[in-house]
């Protein structure tokens, strides 16, 4: 479905993606983990159009996607959930919602756009009972269920997500991952990019590990919870046992 | 014909390159921060590990040698912290200073992966009972097939170095179906059920597979016959994995190479060139999922073809030629050059001949002399002086016809290779004069 190759990122000078491949097959949840700046959300940036200076290749469904702009991509299916929320704070809940059909408002039937909203409130009860309160008032994982539901709005073929539980409670941060486990059950594709390593690794099936723009470790999500690398330097676990 | 990880063994070839890609430069980056080898040699020749973007680029890179290797005894070469390795095992060390290979939990599942794939693409399935022949040490062997072996959930017997006598009773009392071994071991085996008056009816072996000696079609074919089981092939190495880079499926068309953890080149040996597919060279292989002991193009030393047709049995993966021989075992006579398999296909052609030669240069008085050891079987060894010397000069005569060099033939008797040559095929004394 997706597959980059040899993708570099610049933000004017400094290159913060050096040479990046990865692939995302149909159906799957892929992660990708590694430290701050390590160019996980550039990486997600870049595929959906949002960083100008790019190299390499983007393949979407067989196109090449690197030059297009966020609009075309998102209208041929990709979809970011941005890393903190990015939601229209003084908006309702709906009204959020219905944005997030943007592209496809005037295209499709305003029916079409009313069953995927119910369709969302039926994953998302929480979000039917506020749906006319403002968005901003929310609580911090109510909103995070909020920037995913707009996401879905769009009917994505991928979905790419950035940090969905930052800032939130551990309680809150489980039912946000029972969630996308939820998503991936219905044949969603995601792209998951975490610092919480672990539960990042425990939901997907694969994962890359990436260090200063460059990937470092990838393969299966359960190969590199063995990993000793990642076991150290992600999962905060064995710290003392490596290195007394 | 069943296929063990079909995801991976029959992925389209557009996405295994993908695959191979990211594997290859993960890897790259990982060698590029954690060898000091790998670091000093990719600033020798000003390569950063990101410059390569794709995997015709790889032929960029220098390769690794046996020698590096030796040098770097025993753990320079190591990619992780030694408490991150969970086995260590190591080369004989037969031909120089041996060489440690260490794996982590995670290259350990990918060796047990790849000995389960052989065994599949070989007919075992969790119904058959195993037994493994191979020596239980620190050459690879038989923990590797035992793991995989397992993984399939095979009842498994480690047979390990039990003479032939002793493994016969074991196959025949366990009901062993599969045989795993070496392929001289399989002909000291069926010769040991002969001498116990037993035949294939006795015995319920219904496939072998074997490894870790040169294995011809004549080999193969005796094999198969005496002991009525289907022989597949298959190949690796100690410096990576043995078994585990190659197996033959059922077609016998050639060995599958497990491109989703090796990456495989052909190169002329001498020129150090890659050669287009489909001719004839030195193999060398990419590690591109091991994390304890990863090898940048690795010379392997094997001559082989590289043969991308598609192959009956469902498999994408590209298939490697029966090894031909040991670029080692190059030997320049008075200007002519041959492998000792060439002189060994000779021999195959003639009847009453083991298809077990080895190939011994000496020199006398200046010269180099040729002598090619061969062994003959029981029946003929007590025939008359005759027929034997008649057997000698025409392999003589076919050798020099072929190849255009004289040879002095000595006719050994049976389980001599077995005894005294160990599987090589070549002894060399010049060199060591």
């Amino acid at each position: 479905m997706l597959a980059i190759r040899n993708l570099r990122s610049y933000y004017g000078r400094m290159q913060a993606l050096k040479g990046v491949s990865l692939h995302v097959e149909e159906g799957e949840v892929v992660s990708l983990i590694g430290a701050n700046g390590a160019g996980k959300t550039t990486l997600l940036n870049s595929i959906v159009g949002l960083v100008s200076s790019l190299t390499g290749q983007i393949l979407f469904f067989d196109t090449d996607i690197i030059k297009r702009n966020p609009r075309q991509i998102i209208r041929m299916g990709v979809s970011l959930v941005p890393e903190g929320r990015q939601l229209f704070a003084p908006l309702t809940v709906i009204e959020n919602l219905i944005l997030g059909a943007y592209q496809r408002y005037r295209k499709d039937k305003k029916s079409e756009i009313k069953s995927d909203l119910e369709k969302v409130f039926v994953l998302f009860p929480i979000l039917k009972e506020r749906k006319s309160q403002i968005a901003g008032t929310l609580s911090g994982g109510e909103q995070q269920m909020l920037a995913i539901g707009r996401s879905l709005m769009a009917r994505p073929k991928l979905i790419l997500m950035d940090e969905p539980s930052m800032g939130l409670a551990p309680l809150v941060t489980t039912q946000i991952f029972q969630i996308i486990s939820e998503l991936h059950k219905q044949g969603t594709t995601i792209l998951l990019v975490e610092q919480n390593a672990e539960a990042a690794l425990r939901i997907s099936s694969r994962a890359y590990v990436i260090e200063t723009g460059r990937v470092v470790l990838q393969g299966m999500s359960q190969e590199l919870l063995h990993n000793q690398e990642v076991r150290r330097a992600y999962l905060g676990r064995e710290y003392k046992e490596v290195w007394e | 014909m069943s296929i063990w990880n079909s995801h991976f063994e029959c992925m389209a070839r557009d996405e295994l390159k993908q695959l191979q890609l990211e594997r290859l430069q993960a890897t790259l980056n990982r060698v590029r921060r954690s060898v000091t080898f790998y670091r000093r040699l990719f600033d020798q020749v000003g390569l950063v590990p990101e410059e390569i973007n794709s995997l015709e680029q790889l032929a960029r890179i220098p390769f690794t040698s046996k020698t590096t290797l030796r040098q770097s005894y025993p753990y320079e070469m190591f990619a992780v912290p030694l408490r991150e390795v969970v086995r260590l095992q190591c080369t004989s060390g037969t031909t120089g200073e041996p060489i440690v290979v260490g794996y982590t939990r995670n290259d350990l599942a990918h060796w047990t992966e790849a000995s389960a794939r052989i065994l599949s693409a070989g007919g075992v399935t969790k119904d058959d009972v195993v037994q493994i022949c191979f020596d239980y040490s620190l050459f690879g062997g038989g923990l590797g097939f035992h793991y995989g072996a397992e993984l399939i959930g095979a009842s498994v017997i480690p047979g390990s170095n039990l003479d032939p006598a002793r493994q016969v009773v074991i196959a025949r009392d366990y009901r062993t179906t599969a045989l795993v071994a070496t392929p001289g071991f399989g002909l000291r085996l069926t010769a040991a059920i002969r001498k116990k008056g037993l035949g294939p009816a006795d015995i319920y072996l219904k496939r072998g597979l074997f490894t870790g000696e040169p294995f011809s079609e004549k080999t193969r074919k005796q094999i198969e016959d005496e002991l009525n089981i289907k022989a597949t092939d298959n190949y690796g190495l100690s410096e990576i994995v043995w078994p585990g880079v190659a197996g033959e499926c059922e077609e016998k068309k050639g060995l599958h190479i497990f491109e989703d953890q090796f990456i495989p080149e052909i190169i002329d040996p001498e020129t150090e060139e890659v050669l287009p597919l489909g001719e004839k060279g030195e193999l060398v292989l990419t590690t591109i999922t091991k994390e304890a002991f990863p090898l940048i193009r690795y010379r392997t030393g094997d001559i082989t073809i590289l043969d991308a047709s598609l192959c009956k049995c469902g498999r994408t993966l590209i298939k490697m030629k029966k090894v031909a021989g040991r670029t080692d075992e190059l030997v320049t006579i008075k200007g002519v050059r041959f492998f000792p398999s060439q002189i060994e296909r000779i021999f195959s052609r003639i009847e009453k001949v083991e298809p077990h030669i080895c190939v011994v240069i000496d020199r006398r008085d200046g010269e180099d002399i040729v002598e090619v050891l061969v062994e003959i079987s029981e029946e003929i060894f007590f025939d008359e002086m005759k027929k034997l010397q008649e057997l000698k000069s025409r392999g003589e005569r076919e050798v020099y016809q072929d190849l255009g060099i004289s040879v002095e033939v000595k006719l050994v008797e049976p389980d001599f290779f077995a005894r005294e040559a160990m599987g090589r095929r070549l002894i060399d004394k010049r060199e060591r004069k």
